[in-house]
Protein backbone atom coordinates (compact mmCIF):
# COMPACT_ATOMS: atom_id res chain seq x y z
CA UNK A 1 0.00 0.00 0.00
CA UNK A 2 1.35 3.10 -0.65
CA UNK A 3 0.68 6.39 1.01
CA UNK A 4 -1.79 8.16 -1.45
CA UNK A 5 -3.72 5.26 -1.17
CA UNK A 6 -3.13 5.22 2.65
CA UNK A 7 -4.27 9.02 2.67
CA UNK A 8 -7.49 7.84 1.80
CA UNK A 9 -7.66 4.53 3.33
CA UNK A 10 -7.20 5.76 6.67
CA UNK A 11 -10.78 7.19 6.78
CA UNK A 12 -12.55 4.85 5.71
CA UNK A 13 -10.73 2.69 8.88
CA UNK A 14 -12.06 5.52 11.03
CA UNK A 15 -15.05 5.53 9.99
CA UNK A 16 -15.35 1.46 10.56
CA UNK A 17 -16.01 1.00 6.59
CA UNK A 18 -13.19 -1.72 6.23
CA UNK A 19 -13.11 -5.41 7.05
CA UNK A 20 -10.73 -6.82 9.20
CA UNK A 21 -8.20 -7.65 6.51
CA UNK A 22 -7.87 -4.35 4.76
CA UNK A 23 -7.92 -2.56 8.46
CA UNK A 24 -4.90 -4.27 9.14
CA UNK A 25 -3.48 -3.18 5.90
CA UNK A 26 -4.01 0.12 6.65
CA UNK A 27 -2.57 -0.25 10.26
CA UNK A 28 0.28 -1.71 8.95
CA UNK A 29 0.97 1.12 6.50
CA UNK A 30 0.03 3.81 9.24
CA UNK A 31 2.61 2.05 11.86
CA UNK A 32 5.23 2.38 9.62
CA UNK A 33 4.71 5.82 8.05
CA UNK A 34 5.08 9.05 10.36
CA UNK A 35 3.45 10.93 7.64
CA UNK A 36 -0.15 8.58 7.57
CA UNK A 37 0.23 8.20 11.21
CA UNK A 38 0.12 12.32 11.70
CA UNK A 39 -3.23 12.61 9.15
CA UNK A 40 -4.75 9.87 11.32
CA UNK A 41 -4.13 11.57 14.45
CA UNK A 42 -5.41 14.85 12.80
CA UNK A 43 -8.33 13.25 11.61
CA UNK A 44 -8.93 11.21 14.80
CA UNK A 45 -8.64 14.78 16.72
CA UNK A 46 -10.97 16.84 14.03
CA UNK A 47 -13.68 14.14 14.71
CA UNK A 48 -13.07 14.50 18.51
CA UNK A 49 -13.83 18.46 18.33
CA UNK A 50 -16.91 17.40 16.06
CA UNK A 51 -20.25 16.80 18.69
CA UNK A 52 -22.37 15.61 16.32
CA UNK A 53 -25.37 16.18 18.53
CA UNK A 54 -24.60 19.81 18.84
CA UNK A 55 -24.14 20.41 15.41
CA UNK A 56 -27.48 19.08 14.97
CA UNK A 57 -31.02 21.04 14.34
CA UNK A 58 -34.15 20.59 15.72
CA UNK A 59 -36.98 20.98 13.02
CA UNK A 60 -39.27 24.11 13.80
CA UNK A 61 -42.54 22.71 15.13
CA UNK A 62 -44.36 24.85 13.09
CA UNK A 63 -42.77 23.37 10.09
CA UNK A 64 -43.54 19.92 11.26
CA UNK A 65 -47.43 20.84 11.86
CA UNK A 66 -46.84 21.93 8.15
CA UNK A 67 -45.88 18.90 6.79
CA UNK A 68 -48.17 16.70 8.44
CA UNK A 69 -51.34 19.39 7.73
CA UNK A 70 -50.69 18.86 3.88
CA UNK A 71 -50.63 15.05 3.89
CA UNK A 72 -54.00 13.77 2.80
CA UNK A 73 -56.34 11.67 4.71
CA UNK A 74 -58.45 12.06 1.27
CA UNK A 75 -58.44 9.92 -1.91
CA UNK A 76 -57.45 11.39 -5.30
CA UNK A 77 -55.81 11.70 -8.71
CA UNK A 78 -52.70 10.15 -9.91
CA UNK A 79 -51.68 13.25 -11.96
CA UNK A 80 -48.22 13.19 -10.25
CA UNK A 81 -47.06 10.26 -12.22
CA UNK A 82 -46.26 12.93 -14.93
CA UNK A 83 -43.45 14.04 -13.06
CA UNK A 84 -40.12 13.21 -14.40
CA UNK A 85 -38.21 10.67 -12.38
CA UNK A 86 -34.95 10.11 -12.29
CA UNK A 87 -32.91 6.72 -12.07
CA UNK A 88 -28.99 6.60 -11.25
CA UNK A 89 -26.40 4.33 -11.09
CA UNK A 90 -23.34 3.16 -8.94
CA UNK A 91 -21.10 1.86 -10.82
CA UNK A 92 -17.67 -0.06 -9.74
CA UNK A 93 -16.00 2.63 -11.80
CA UNK A 94 -14.73 4.68 -8.49
CA UNK A 95 -13.63 7.40 -11.40
CA UNK A 96 -11.79 9.40 -9.03
CA UNK A 97 -9.68 6.15 -8.00
CA UNK A 98 -9.73 4.34 -10.78
CA UNK A 99 -6.32 4.22 -10.99
CA UNK A 100 -5.77 2.31 -7.86
CA UNK A 101 -7.31 -1.79 -8.15
CA UNK A 102 -6.97 -1.72 -4.34
CA UNK A 103 -9.26 1.00 -3.54
CA UNK A 104 -11.46 -0.71 -6.18
CA UNK A 105 -11.13 -3.50 -4.54
CA UNK A 106 -12.15 -1.89 -0.85
CA UNK A 107 -15.15 -0.32 -2.52
CA UNK A 108 -15.96 -3.43 -3.69
CA UNK A 109 -15.99 -5.16 -0.30
CA UNK A 110 -17.36 -2.37 1.21
CA UNK A 111 -20.81 -2.74 -1.14
CA UNK A 112 -20.86 -6.27 -0.52
CA UNK A 113 -21.22 -5.71 3.47
CA UNK A 114 -24.08 -3.42 2.65
CA UNK A 115 -25.69 -5.87 0.70
CA UNK A 116 -25.26 -8.68 3.34
CA UNK A 117 -27.02 -6.04 5.49
CA UNK A 118 -29.72 -5.81 3.24
CA UNK A 119 -30.17 -9.00 2.68
CA UNK A 120 -30.26 -9.77 6.75
CA UNK A 121 -32.56 -6.59 6.81
CA UNK A 122 -34.91 -8.14 4.34
CA UNK A 123 -34.84 -11.33 6.48
CA UNK A 124 -36.28 -9.84 9.54
CA UNK A 125 -38.46 -7.04 8.03
CA UNK A 126 -40.17 -10.49 6.50
CA UNK A 127 -40.38 -11.77 10.26
CA UNK A 128 -42.05 -8.69 11.69
CA UNK A 129 -44.13 -7.79 9.01
CA UNK A 130 -47.24 -10.01 7.79
CA UNK A 131 -45.81 -9.59 4.81
CA UNK A 132 -43.93 -13.27 4.90
CA UNK A 133 -45.38 -14.48 1.80
CA UNK A 134 -47.59 -12.95 -1.25
CA UNK A 135 -48.17 -16.29 -2.25
CA UNK A 136 -48.85 -18.94 -0.19
CA UNK A 137 -48.35 -22.37 -1.74
CA UNK A 138 -46.73 -25.17 -0.56
CA UNK A 139 -46.59 -26.67 -4.56
CA UNK A 140 -43.75 -25.41 -6.67
CA UNK A 141 -45.77 -25.27 -9.48
CA UNK A 142 -47.96 -22.87 -7.98
CA UNK A 143 -45.44 -20.51 -6.74
CA UNK A 144 -42.82 -20.69 -9.69
CA UNK A 145 -45.75 -19.15 -12.42
CA UNK A 146 -46.62 -16.40 -9.64
CA UNK A 147 -43.26 -14.61 -10.82
CA UNK A 148 -43.59 -14.58 -14.67
CA UNK A 149 -44.94 -10.58 -15.45
CA UNK A 150 -43.53 -9.75 -11.66
CA UNK A 151 -39.97 -10.26 -12.03
CA UNK A 152 -37.74 -10.08 -15.49
CA UNK A 153 -36.41 -13.56 -14.65
CA UNK A 154 -38.64 -16.42 -13.06
CA UNK A 155 -36.67 -17.96 -10.12
CA UNK A 156 -35.76 -21.28 -9.92
CA UNK A 157 -38.59 -22.90 -6.78
CA UNK A 158 -38.01 -26.35 -6.03
CA UNK A 159 -40.09 -28.07 -3.06
CA UNK A 160 -37.52 -29.10 -0.19
CA UNK A 161 -40.91 -30.40 1.58
CA UNK A 162 -39.44 -34.12 1.72
CA UNK A 163 -35.76 -33.42 2.36
CA UNK A 164 -37.01 -31.76 5.96
CA UNK A 165 -37.33 -28.05 4.38
CA UNK A 166 -41.16 -27.14 3.81
CA UNK A 167 -41.89 -24.76 1.13
CA UNK A 168 -44.40 -21.97 2.50
CA UNK A 169 -44.75 -19.80 -0.76
CA UNK A 170 -42.96 -16.40 -2.04
CA UNK A 171 -42.98 -12.65 -2.19
CA UNK A 172 -40.97 -10.24 -3.93
CA UNK A 173 -38.96 -7.84 -1.80
CA UNK A 174 -36.40 -5.68 -2.50
CA UNK A 175 -32.56 -5.71 -1.58
CA UNK A 176 -30.52 -2.89 -2.68
CA UNK A 177 -33.28 -0.82 -4.20
CA UNK A 178 -33.63 -3.95 -6.63
CA UNK A 179 -36.71 -6.14 -6.99
CA UNK A 180 -35.27 -9.70 -6.14
CA UNK A 181 -37.65 -12.99 -5.94
CA UNK A 182 -37.78 -14.19 -1.59
CA UNK A 183 -39.23 -17.67 -1.90
CA UNK A 184 -39.58 -19.21 1.95
CA UNK A 185 -39.25 -22.45 3.54
CA UNK A 186 -39.96 -23.64 7.03
CA UNK A 187 -37.41 -25.78 8.80
CA UNK A 188 -39.25 -26.76 11.80
CA UNK A 189 -40.10 -23.10 14.06
CA UNK A 190 -36.98 -21.38 11.80
CA UNK A 191 -38.02 -19.50 8.86
CA UNK A 192 -35.64 -19.76 5.77
CA UNK A 193 -35.79 -16.94 3.09
CA UNK A 194 -34.49 -17.52 -0.16
CA UNK A 195 -33.02 -14.62 -1.97
CA UNK A 196 -32.57 -15.15 -5.73
CA UNK A 197 -31.27 -13.04 -8.38
CA UNK A 198 -30.06 -12.84 -11.57
CA UNK A 199 -26.16 -13.11 -12.03
CA UNK A 200 -24.09 -11.24 -14.05
CA UNK A 201 -22.73 -14.39 -15.38
CA UNK A 202 -22.64 -18.21 -15.56
CA UNK A 203 -19.94 -18.71 -14.04
CA UNK A 204 -20.25 -20.61 -10.05
CA UNK A 205 -19.45 -19.05 -7.22
CA UNK A 206 -18.39 -21.20 -3.88
CA UNK A 207 -20.96 -21.06 -1.18
CA UNK A 208 -19.60 -18.77 1.45
CA UNK A 209 -21.17 -18.64 5.23
CA UNK A 210 -21.80 -15.19 6.90
CA UNK A 211 -23.17 -14.01 10.00
CA UNK A 212 -24.71 -10.91 11.08
CA UNK A 213 -26.97 -10.03 14.12
CA UNK A 214 -27.18 -13.71 15.16
CA UNK A 215 -28.68 -14.86 11.50
CA UNK A 216 -26.51 -16.69 8.87
CA UNK A 217 -26.54 -15.60 5.11
CA UNK A 218 -24.90 -18.85 2.90
CA UNK A 219 -24.81 -16.90 -0.69
CA UNK A 220 -23.93 -18.69 -3.82
CA UNK A 221 -23.91 -18.75 -7.40
CA UNK A 222 -24.55 -21.22 -9.80
CA UNK A 223 -26.24 -21.55 -13.34
CA UNK A 224 -26.71 -17.71 -13.86
CA UNK A 225 -28.26 -16.96 -10.48
CA UNK A 226 -27.16 -15.60 -7.50
CA UNK A 227 -28.86 -16.86 -4.30
CA UNK A 228 -28.81 -16.10 -0.66
CA UNK A 229 -30.27 -18.23 1.78
CA UNK A 230 -30.80 -16.46 5.85
CA UNK A 231 -32.13 -17.93 8.56
CA UNK A 232 -31.58 -18.21 12.67
CA UNK A 233 -31.15 -22.21 12.10
CA UNK A 234 -26.85 -23.43 12.62
CA UNK A 235 -24.57 -22.66 9.81
CA UNK A 236 -24.42 -26.43 9.34
CA UNK A 237 -28.72 -26.81 8.28
CA UNK A 238 -28.56 -24.09 6.51
CA UNK A 239 -25.54 -25.56 4.35
CA UNK A 240 -27.62 -28.96 4.89
CA UNK A 241 -30.56 -26.45 3.13
CA UNK A 242 -28.03 -25.45 0.40
CA UNK A 243 -26.95 -28.28 -1.25
CA UNK A 244 -30.21 -29.54 -1.23
CA UNK A 245 -31.50 -26.87 -3.19
CA UNK A 246 -28.27 -27.09 -5.68
CA UNK A 247 -28.99 -30.79 -6.02
CA UNK A 248 -33.25 -29.94 -7.08
CA UNK A 249 -31.70 -27.41 -9.44
CA UNK A 250 -29.39 -29.64 -11.26
CA UNK A 251 -32.06 -32.28 -11.98
CA UNK B 1 -25.27 -8.96 -8.03
CA UNK B 2 -25.17 -7.30 -10.54
CA UNK B 3 -23.10 -4.68 -9.48
CA UNK B 4 -25.41 -1.62 -10.73
CA UNK B 5 -27.36 -0.01 -8.03
CA UNK B 6 -30.37 1.99 -8.51
CA UNK B 7 -31.89 4.13 -6.71
CA UNK B 8 -35.15 6.58 -8.05
CA UNK B 9 -35.41 10.12 -7.28
CA UNK B 10 -38.12 12.27 -8.48
CA UNK B 11 -36.86 15.68 -9.30
CA UNK B 12 -39.76 16.87 -10.64
CA UNK B 13 -42.55 19.24 -9.39
CA UNK B 14 -44.99 19.25 -6.93
CA UNK B 15 -48.51 20.18 -7.99
CA UNK B 16 -51.39 20.66 -6.10
CA UNK B 17 -52.42 16.75 -6.83
CA UNK B 18 -49.24 16.21 -4.48
CA UNK B 19 -51.78 16.89 -1.57
CA UNK B 20 -53.99 14.11 -2.33
CA UNK B 21 -53.46 10.44 -2.09
CA UNK B 22 -53.58 7.36 -4.27
CA UNK B 23 -57.04 5.66 -4.95
CA UNK B 24 -55.51 2.60 -5.45
CA UNK B 25 -53.97 2.11 -1.61
CA UNK B 26 -56.39 4.62 -0.44
CA UNK B 27 -54.86 7.79 0.59
CA UNK B 28 -55.24 7.37 4.27
CA UNK B 29 -53.50 4.22 5.02
CA UNK B 30 -50.39 5.55 1.99
CA UNK B 31 -50.33 9.09 4.08
CA UNK B 32 -50.08 7.07 7.22
CA UNK B 33 -47.52 4.60 6.40
CA UNK B 34 -45.36 7.18 4.95
CA UNK B 35 -45.57 9.53 8.48
CA UNK B 36 -44.45 6.42 9.99
CA UNK B 37 -41.58 6.07 8.26
CA UNK B 38 -40.40 9.75 7.26
CA UNK B 39 -41.28 12.23 9.99
CA UNK B 40 -38.85 10.59 11.84
CA UNK B 41 -36.41 11.53 9.86
CA UNK B 42 -37.82 15.31 10.11
CA UNK B 43 -35.07 16.70 12.25
CA UNK B 44 -32.07 14.78 10.22
CA UNK B 45 -33.82 16.39 7.34
CA UNK B 46 -34.22 19.52 8.47
CA UNK B 47 -30.30 19.64 10.00
CA UNK B 48 -29.59 18.88 5.95
CA UNK B 49 -30.71 21.14 4.78
CA UNK B 50 -29.89 24.03 7.41
CA UNK B 51 -26.49 23.41 5.86
CA UNK B 52 -26.96 23.12 2.58
CA UNK B 53 -29.14 26.17 2.23
CA UNK B 54 -27.57 28.29 5.28
CA UNK B 55 -30.37 29.78 6.32
CA UNK B 56 -33.70 29.17 7.84
CA UNK B 57 -36.73 30.24 6.11
CA UNK B 58 -35.09 28.54 2.89
CA UNK B 59 -34.26 25.76 5.11
CA UNK B 60 -37.96 25.02 5.87
CA UNK B 61 -38.97 25.70 1.98
CA UNK B 62 -36.77 23.16 0.97
CA UNK B 63 -37.58 20.51 3.83
CA UNK B 64 -41.74 21.21 3.59
CA UNK B 65 -41.29 20.66 -0.80
CA UNK B 66 -38.40 17.40 0.25
CA UNK B 67 -42.04 15.91 2.05
CA UNK B 68 -44.20 16.31 -0.05
CA UNK B 69 -41.71 15.18 -3.07
CA UNK B 70 -41.19 12.46 -1.49
CA UNK B 71 -44.92 12.05 -0.68
CA UNK B 72 -46.03 12.12 -4.13
CA UNK B 73 -43.63 9.43 -4.93
CA UNK B 74 -43.90 7.25 -2.36
CA UNK B 75 -44.97 4.27 -4.55
CA UNK B 76 -41.84 4.87 -6.20
CA UNK B 77 -39.67 4.23 -3.15
CA UNK B 78 -38.10 1.03 -3.27
CA UNK B 79 -35.04 1.20 -0.83
CA UNK B 80 -34.78 -0.54 2.55
CA UNK B 81 -33.54 2.82 4.08
CA UNK B 82 -35.38 6.32 3.58
CA UNK B 83 -33.23 8.38 4.99
CA UNK B 84 -30.78 8.41 2.23
CA UNK B 85 -33.87 9.11 -0.14
CA UNK B 86 -35.12 11.72 1.58
CA UNK B 87 -31.88 13.12 2.02
CA UNK B 88 -31.46 12.97 -2.05
CA UNK B 89 -34.70 14.13 -2.91
CA UNK B 90 -33.62 17.50 -0.29
CA UNK B 91 -30.27 17.70 -1.95
CA UNK B 92 -32.01 18.02 -5.39
CA UNK B 93 -34.81 20.33 -4.13
CA UNK B 94 -31.78 22.49 -2.45
CA UNK B 95 -29.83 22.74 -5.72
CA UNK B 96 -32.96 23.53 -7.73
CA UNK B 97 -33.84 26.57 -5.55
CA UNK B 98 -30.12 27.63 -5.83
CA UNK B 99 -30.79 27.27 -9.79
CA UNK B 100 -34.14 29.52 -9.16
CA UNK B 101 -32.18 32.12 -7.37
CA UNK B 102 -29.45 32.28 -9.72
CA UNK B 103 -27.11 31.54 -7.36
CA UNK B 104 -23.57 30.21 -6.99
CA UNK B 105 -23.74 26.62 -5.98
CA UNK B 106 -20.12 25.59 -5.27
CA UNK B 107 -17.44 27.59 -3.61
CA UNK B 108 -19.35 29.93 -2.79
CA UNK B 109 -18.52 32.13 0.47
CA UNK B 110 -20.58 32.40 3.06
CA UNK B 111 -23.32 35.24 3.46
CA UNK B 112 -23.52 37.41 6.60
CA UNK B 113 -27.32 36.88 6.95
CA UNK B 114 -26.29 33.45 7.53
CA UNK B 115 -23.55 33.82 9.94
CA UNK B 116 -25.53 36.67 12.07
CA UNK B 117 -28.19 33.16 13.03
CA UNK B 118 -27.09 31.75 16.05
CA UNK B 119 -28.64 28.35 16.00
CA UNK B 120 -28.07 27.11 19.27
CA UNK B 121 -30.82 28.94 20.58
CA UNK B 122 -33.90 27.19 18.82
CA UNK B 123 -32.63 23.71 20.16
CA UNK B 124 -34.28 23.81 23.55
CA UNK B 125 -31.25 22.38 25.11
CA UNK B 126 -30.44 22.70 29.07
CA UNK B 127 -28.50 25.60 29.94
CA UNK B 128 -25.30 23.23 30.25
CA UNK B 129 -26.01 21.45 27.35
CA UNK B 130 -25.72 25.31 25.69
CA UNK B 131 -23.25 26.91 27.44
CA UNK B 132 -20.81 23.53 26.38
CA UNK B 133 -22.11 24.25 22.98
CA UNK B 134 -21.88 27.53 22.21
CA UNK B 135 -18.07 27.49 22.27
CA UNK B 136 -16.88 24.88 20.20
CA UNK B 137 -19.95 23.91 18.61
CA UNK B 138 -20.66 27.43 17.28
CA UNK B 139 -17.04 27.99 15.68
CA UNK B 140 -17.51 24.38 14.23
CA UNK B 141 -20.77 25.08 12.67
CA UNK B 142 -19.74 27.96 11.55
CA UNK B 143 -16.48 26.48 9.68
CA UNK B 144 -18.50 23.10 8.39
CA UNK B 145 -21.17 26.60 7.08
CA UNK B 146 -18.00 27.86 5.35
CA UNK B 147 -16.72 24.92 3.57
CA UNK B 148 -17.59 24.78 -0.25
CA UNK B 149 -21.08 22.73 -0.92
CA UNK B 150 -19.44 19.98 -2.11
CA UNK B 151 -17.27 19.01 0.80
CA UNK B 152 -19.78 20.52 3.53
CA UNK B 153 -22.22 18.08 2.03
CA UNK B 154 -19.96 14.94 2.73
CA UNK B 155 -19.34 16.38 6.37
CA UNK B 156 -22.81 16.97 7.43
CA UNK B 157 -23.59 13.44 5.95
CA UNK B 158 -21.01 11.43 7.57
CA UNK B 159 -19.97 13.36 10.69
CA UNK B 160 -23.77 14.95 12.03
CA UNK B 161 -26.22 12.37 10.31
CA UNK B 162 -23.98 9.68 10.33
CA UNK B 163 -24.07 7.95 6.67
CA UNK B 164 -22.11 5.09 5.62
CA UNK B 165 -20.34 5.39 2.55
CA UNK B 166 -23.20 3.49 0.33
CA UNK B 167 -25.69 5.65 1.90
CA UNK B 168 -23.66 8.95 1.28
CA UNK B 169 -22.79 7.90 -2.11
CA UNK B 170 -26.59 7.40 -3.24
CA UNK B 171 -27.16 10.58 -1.76
CA UNK B 172 -24.82 12.66 -3.68
CA UNK B 173 -25.02 10.46 -6.78
CA UNK B 174 -21.02 9.41 -6.89
CA UNK B 175 -19.58 6.66 -7.06
CA UNK B 176 -17.97 5.22 -3.52
CA UNK B 177 -14.55 6.27 -4.22
CA UNK B 178 -15.45 9.41 -4.79
CA UNK B 179 -16.99 10.10 -1.39
CA UNK B 180 -14.01 8.36 0.09
CA UNK B 181 -11.50 11.51 -1.54
CA UNK B 182 -14.22 14.00 -1.37
CA UNK B 183 -14.29 12.79 2.54
CA UNK B 184 -10.72 13.03 2.85
CA UNK B 185 -10.56 16.75 1.60
CA UNK B 186 -13.44 18.22 3.51
CA UNK B 187 -11.75 16.83 6.91
CA UNK B 188 -8.40 18.38 5.74
CA UNK B 189 -9.74 21.55 4.89
CA UNK B 190 -11.99 21.62 7.90
CA UNK B 191 -9.15 20.56 9.95
CA UNK B 192 -6.80 23.41 8.83
CA UNK B 193 -10.21 26.31 9.16
CA UNK B 194 -10.46 24.86 12.76
CA UNK B 195 -6.41 25.39 13.54
CA UNK B 196 -6.76 28.48 12.08
CA UNK B 197 -9.79 29.17 14.22
CA UNK B 198 -8.59 27.81 17.50
CA UNK B 199 -5.47 29.96 17.26
CA UNK B 200 -7.15 32.64 16.64
CA UNK B 201 -9.32 32.51 19.58
CA UNK B 202 -6.49 31.77 21.89
CA UNK B 203 -3.99 33.46 20.81
CA UNK B 204 -1.55 30.62 20.63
Amino acid sequence: MNCDEAQVLLHALIDGELDAGNAREVEAHVAACPKCAATLSDVQDLRKAIDSRALQFTAPRGLRRNIEGKLPASPATAANRRAILKGFALGATATALAASGLLLMVTREIEQRRVLDEIVSAHLRSLQSDRLTDVVSSDQHTVKPWFNGRLAASPPVIDLTAQGFTLLGARIDYVDARPVAAIVYRRRVHIINLFCEPASSQAETAASMQSLHGFNVRSWGEKGIHLWAVSDINPDELSEFGEKFAAGLSQ
Amino acid sequence: MSGVDRFIIPVGETGHSVMAGDTELGGGSKANRFKELALPHLDAVYTLARYLMRNRSDADDAVQECYLRAFSHFDTFRGVSIKPWLFAILRNVCHSVYLEKARLVYGEEIGSEASADPMWREQGDTPEQAVVRRGESETMRRLIDKLPAEFREVIVLREINDLSYRDIALVIEAPIGTVMSRLARARALLRDAWLAAEGGSKGQ
